[in-house]
């Protein structure tokens, strides 16, 4: 594959893990008005925590009266899984330390997800530049959108459908690992890592079951086939 | 400072700390070959567990309703080499109608 079509696939992939996330960052800036909180708060959130499962879960901690070091740590909580997409891009994510300090924060799931997709280093370190400008634009445009919108009923992004966008397109980035060749590992890992996820649901605080699906990749190591 | 502002602040400063830690401590090093594996069959996992939770989910408990309908539409398609872009419109059709059908 050429550069120019390789840059293109990934603008493709960029674009549209973005424009999945539009419609919860009208539902997260519709839950800040919900939760007592301005634009400016609004936005605050979107650009400076950048991280949305993690923002959703201390405006709601807010939103039921929670105190803010209720809402830190609920937020802190959910994004454990950040240090370790961190450690996963370091390889790619290299320049001077200003560089990877303006890098940092464009590490989230959906960067970790179109960077992790490429295979060379070069192209990691562009996908995840791509995937996360495209969402901290979307993120923080739509975010605003919400909190205009906030008057009127949110019911529309369930009525529509709109809540399968996100897991249709982290299905789309998972596909290529678990078909052709490596493919059969690819199931073997991303079966474990499922099961791992939906048994912590019930136990675990939301964002931890996502962080115990790594166990299922050791777990999945260790199974039959693994003695190659 | 309104506690909105507080918990911006703290957890902005939190996050980025998780988010660094990476990129800043370990920078271009390469890590030891077999963390390394993991970390190459990692995303796979990863990805699974927010394809599950994210379809499936909801308030802490297992919830099946339209979202999973929609999902298997998106892996159908997928199946047949639809384009990233198709997947994710078929997925929210699909939940959208079965949603207005099946209440």
């Amino acid at each position: 594959m050429d550069d120019r079509t390789r840059r293109r696939r990934i603008h493709r992939q960029a674009l549209s893990i973005s424009l999945a996330l539009a419609p919860f960052g009208i539902v997260f800036g519709v839950a800040c008005v919900q939760a007592g909180l301005g634009l400016a708060e609004a936005i605050g959130f979107s650009a400076i925590v950048f991280t949305g499962s993690a923002q959703f879960a201390a405006v709601g901690v807010l939103g039921e009266g929670g105190g803010a070091l209720a809402a830190i740590g609920a937020g802190l909580l959910l994004n454990i899984r950040s240090l370790a997409f961190g450690v996963l891009l370091a390889p790619s994510l290299t320049g001077r330390v200003g560089v990877r300090a303006l890098l940092a924060q464009l590490v989230i799931d959906e960067s970790t997800a179109v960077a992790t997709v490429q295979d060379e280093h070069r192209w990691r370190r562009y996908g995840f530049l791509a995937g996360g400008l495209a969402v901290f634009a979307v993120w923080n445009l739509t975010t605003i959108a919400g909190v205009l919108l906030a008057s009127v009923d949110d019911g529309f992004i369930t009525d529509l459908g709109f809540d399968a966008a996100a897991p249709a397109a982290f299905l789309a980035l998972l596909w290529p690992r678990l078909v052709g060749a490596g493919g059969a590992e690819g199931r073997r890992i991303a079966i474990a890592g499922g099961l791992v996820a939906v048994a912590a649901v019930p136990l675990a605080p939301p964002g931890i079951p996502i962080l115990l699906a790594g166990v299922g990749v050791l777990a999945a190591r260790r199974g039959p086939g693994a003695a190659r | 400072m309104s506690p909105g502002f507080v918990v911006i602040v703290g957890l902005g400063l939190g996050t980025y700390a998780l988010k660094s830690a990476g990129p800043l401590l370990l920078g271009g090093r390469r890590l030891p070959a077999p963390i390394e594996r993991v970390a190459q069959q990692l995303p796979a996992a990863l990805l699974a567990s927010l394809v599950v939770v994210s379809t499936v989910v909801g308030d802490r408990s297992l919830v099946l309703d339209a979202r999973l309908a929609g999902v298997v539409a998106g892996g159908v398609a997928l199946r047949l080499r639809a384009p990233f872009i198709v997947v994710v419109a078929v997925a929210v059709a699909v939940t959208g109608v079965v949603r207005a059908l099946v209440g």
